[in-house]
């Protein structure tokens, strides 16, 4: 099985490279809900040797949620605000990819740091998560839209789940459980959030969010 | 009765966002607040015993501790709450740039109350790590509709940057979780306190610091622990001031809470010594980034949160210094917590009368408000530091396990931020007190829904600070000997 992990993993790394070079919003949720089916179907996979009805229901209800109820719900958003496309990112596609590159090789390096115990040595998933959550972080921090940033917390999030799937695989069913109503909740919380700015700004751009600060006296 | 302390809460949560009648919802969140407050004393004093539930869910001395001041900092805000819902109601206008705005449904706000309580409730009963988690982003999603209340884009934007901000750090905490349990697969230990107690040096230690690592910075995202504080300043200046209180007062210490199980995994695995120079490094930085932001602040709300930001440095570099300094931490997150909870309270009496949050134009509260001028100058004494009131005994404390440690350099500059944050808070404290009041401010009738929670909560910082009852001293040295490694 580890040739099909290694697959789906190098799929993540795919999707997050197409994410940062993707401008319109409907092509970043349709992505990260893709993620979620790799990452259901990692979650299949790594406990190929010992599949359980609890581990099958667990990864059936994560990609549930993950490629359906999560991308629905943003796709809901996006078509209340009326937003479609995003404008002017603060960081250029083609430099946000650039920076992905930069991004993938020092994830491999740590991966190649990391002295991995039991049953995930050797294998690509530290370099493959630690990617991931860089790819998210960069998604918050270079995008306009309130929309790109919340897909940007899920990405980070997958690579937060690709690495504790993979590697910490002792007592996870109420931890996942938790992970995920947290998850769900959150978008939906971020979703109305996004639905009240639409409505007082007339627009989703975060970066007109930007009247707090410290002034002098 | 765990249980019971965690599900009231959110059962009356559930019942406020179904209520029609607002009297009923208000009697419902005092009623709540009041259960919760006598069952966390009962528990606290001795009377009942919290049984515990399962490995995952039990109530240890530390716990208890951050249950006892959050049970009370809610009642006192639940108090105060009551009379604040039933002022604001309608439409009104935004006093900074005249727009009108209207606020959140009140049900959502006290059922979301209710929730917060609930989640924070949960966070100091759980030794289950990634129950941990679960309760520490339940109360960032519980809170942020509060700080959303006041329906401008102002709030707006301080609960947009609140969410995407804990989020993040939630999520680094997350790994922090996971490689917590790749540390703990050689010795096969239980993700719990206890289990990871009991693997001791069988965790892998890499693996351990790693984690603390995450912990540390997905934590300190949501204790504002500079230079991961910046959402800290915005959600309590916009939210309204019963959410304030309870953030400040509240919510940090919960954070600050999953940094001390962090920490007692590394005592276990025998790495203390890493994690202890982290937390004083930490420390350090936010009290002199919070030290920078008080002088010349603006808007006195600001000012109060930054302030927060410094002593939450000063619960990181207690715990880190260890000792008698760790004693003093646990002292100084009551006190602090005491204090705040009662200064936000009293801004929110200021803003009203004044409504502007610019402290420059603010004179006269002596006379406008005789009651909450004096809260005011009272809590502004507190919370830098000077006697007789709570916070000088706890700073004090701390201040002699620095020197008794040897470490001359950590408390020369300890003392010299403390120094720098009392200048800075008293030039704008002192002016905003004294002084005629500007054109248009009359004095004020003071409901004493509005001073006797803040009066309350300034009688138990002044007493903490005239005696520390030996009790809580025993249980501070049992703690920090067992589970803080001494």
């Amino acid at each position: 099985m580890k040739s099909a992990t290694d697959g789906i993993l190098v799929l993540l790394v795919l999707t997050d490279l197409m994410l940062l070079g993707t401008s319109r919003i409907a092509a970043l949720i349709r992505l990260a809900g893709l993620q979620g089916i790799v990452l259901g179907c990692l979650g299949l996979f790594v406990q190929a040797d010992d599949l359980t009805l609890r581990g099958v229901l667990l990864a059936a209800g994560s990609t549930a949620i993950k490629a359906g109820v999560i991308p629905w719900l943003l796709a809901r958003a996006m078509r209340e605000a009326g937003a479609s496309r995003e404008p002017e990112p603060f960081v250029g596609y083609a430099l946000s990819l650039l920076l992905g590159m930069a991004l993938l090789g020092g994830s491999v390096w740590i991966g190649s740091r990391l002295s991995v115990p039991g049953p995930g040595a050797g294998s690509p998933v530290v370099p493959a998560a630690f990617f991931s959550m860089g790819a998210g972080l960069l998604l918050i921090v270079s995008r306009r839209t309130a929309l790109s940033q919340v897909v940007g917390y899920l990405v980070l999030e997958n690579g937060v789940y690709t690495f504790g799937v993979s590697m910490a695989r002792e007592e996870r069913i109420l931890v996942e459980l938790g992970v995920l109503l947290d998850l769900l909740v959150a978008v939906f919380v971020m979703g109305i959030a996004v639905f009240h700015i639409r409505r007082e700004f007339d627009h989703i751009e975060v970066d007109r969010l930007s009247t707090l600060r410290d002034t002098g006296p | 009765m765990i249980l019971a302390l965690i599900l009231l809460p959110a059962a009356a949560g559930a019942a406020a966002l179904l209520l029609r009648a607002d009297a009923l919802r208000r009697a419902l969140l005092l009623f709540a607040a009041i259960a919760h407050a006598g069952m966390t004393a009962l528990v606290a004093f001795g009377l009942l015993e919290a049984k515990p539930v399962s490995t995952w869910l039990l109530l240890d001395d530390l716990g208890l501790l951050f249950l006892g001041i959050t049970s009370a900092l809610f009642l006192a805000v639940a108090v105060y709450g009551v009379g604040y819902l039933s002022r604001e109601r309608g439409v009104r206008r935004d006093f900074e740039e005249g727009w009108p705005f209207s606020n959140a449904p009140e049900a959502v706000f006290t059922g979301n109350l209710l929730f917060f309580l609930a989640a924070m409730t949960l966070v100091t009963a759980t030794h289950h790590y990634g129950l941990l988690w679960v309760a520490i982003e339940a109360t960032t999603l519980a809170s942020a509709p509060l700080v959303y209340y006041h329906r401008h884009h102002r709030s707006l934007e301080a609960a947009w940057k609140y969410l995407l901000l804990c989020s993040v750090g939630i999520a680094l905490a997350l790994l922090g979780n996971y490689l917590l349990a790749v540390a703990s697969q050689p010795a096969g230990a239980a993700l719990t306190v206890e289990g990871l107690r009991g693997a001791g040096t069988g965790l892998a230690s890499p693996w351990i610091r790693a984690a603390f690592l995450f912990f540390l910075v997905g934590y300190g995202t949501k204790m504002g622990l500079a230079p991961l504080h910046t959402w800290l300043p915005d959600a309590h200046s916009e939210a309204p001031s019963v959410v304030s209180a309870l953030l400040s007062g509240a919510v940090l210490n919960c954070a600050f809470l999953g940094i001390l199980r962090a920490f007692q995994a590394c005592v276990a695995a025998g790495e203390a010594a890493f994690a202890r120079e982290l937390l004083v490094l930490l420390g350090l930085v936010s009290m002199g980034i919070a030290a920078a932001f008080v002088l010349n602040q603006a808007d006195y709300k600001r000012m109060l949160a930054y302030s927060s930001v410094e002593h939450m440095g000063i619960l990181a570099l207690g715990v880190g210094l260890g000792g008698a300094a760790a004693r003093g931490a646990l002292l100084h997150a009551l006190n602090h917590s005491l204090t705040k909870g009662m200064l936000f309270l009293v801004a929110g009496n200021v803003l009203r009368a004044y409504s502007t949050k610019v402290a420059r134009d603010v004179r006269g509260v002596g006379r406008v408000l005789p009651a909450s001028g004096v809260l005011w100058v009272a809590g502004f004494l507190a919370i830098t530091g000077i006697p007789p009131f709570g916070p000088f005994v706890s700073e004090f404390t701390i201040l002699k396990g620095a020197l008794d440690g040897g470490r001359t350099t950590v408390a020369t500059l300890y003392l010299a931020l403390l120094a720098l944050t009392f200048v800075g808070m008293a030039t704008t404290v002192l002016r905003m007190v004294q002084g005629a009041a500007p054109g248009g401010v009359p004095r004020r009738p003071e409901p004493w829904a509005s001073i006797a929670p803040p009066a309350a909560l300034a009688l138990a910082v002044l007493t903490l600070g005239l005696y520390v009852p030996p009790p809580l001293v025993r249980m501070f040295e049992a703690v920090v000997g067992t589970t803080l490694g001494g």
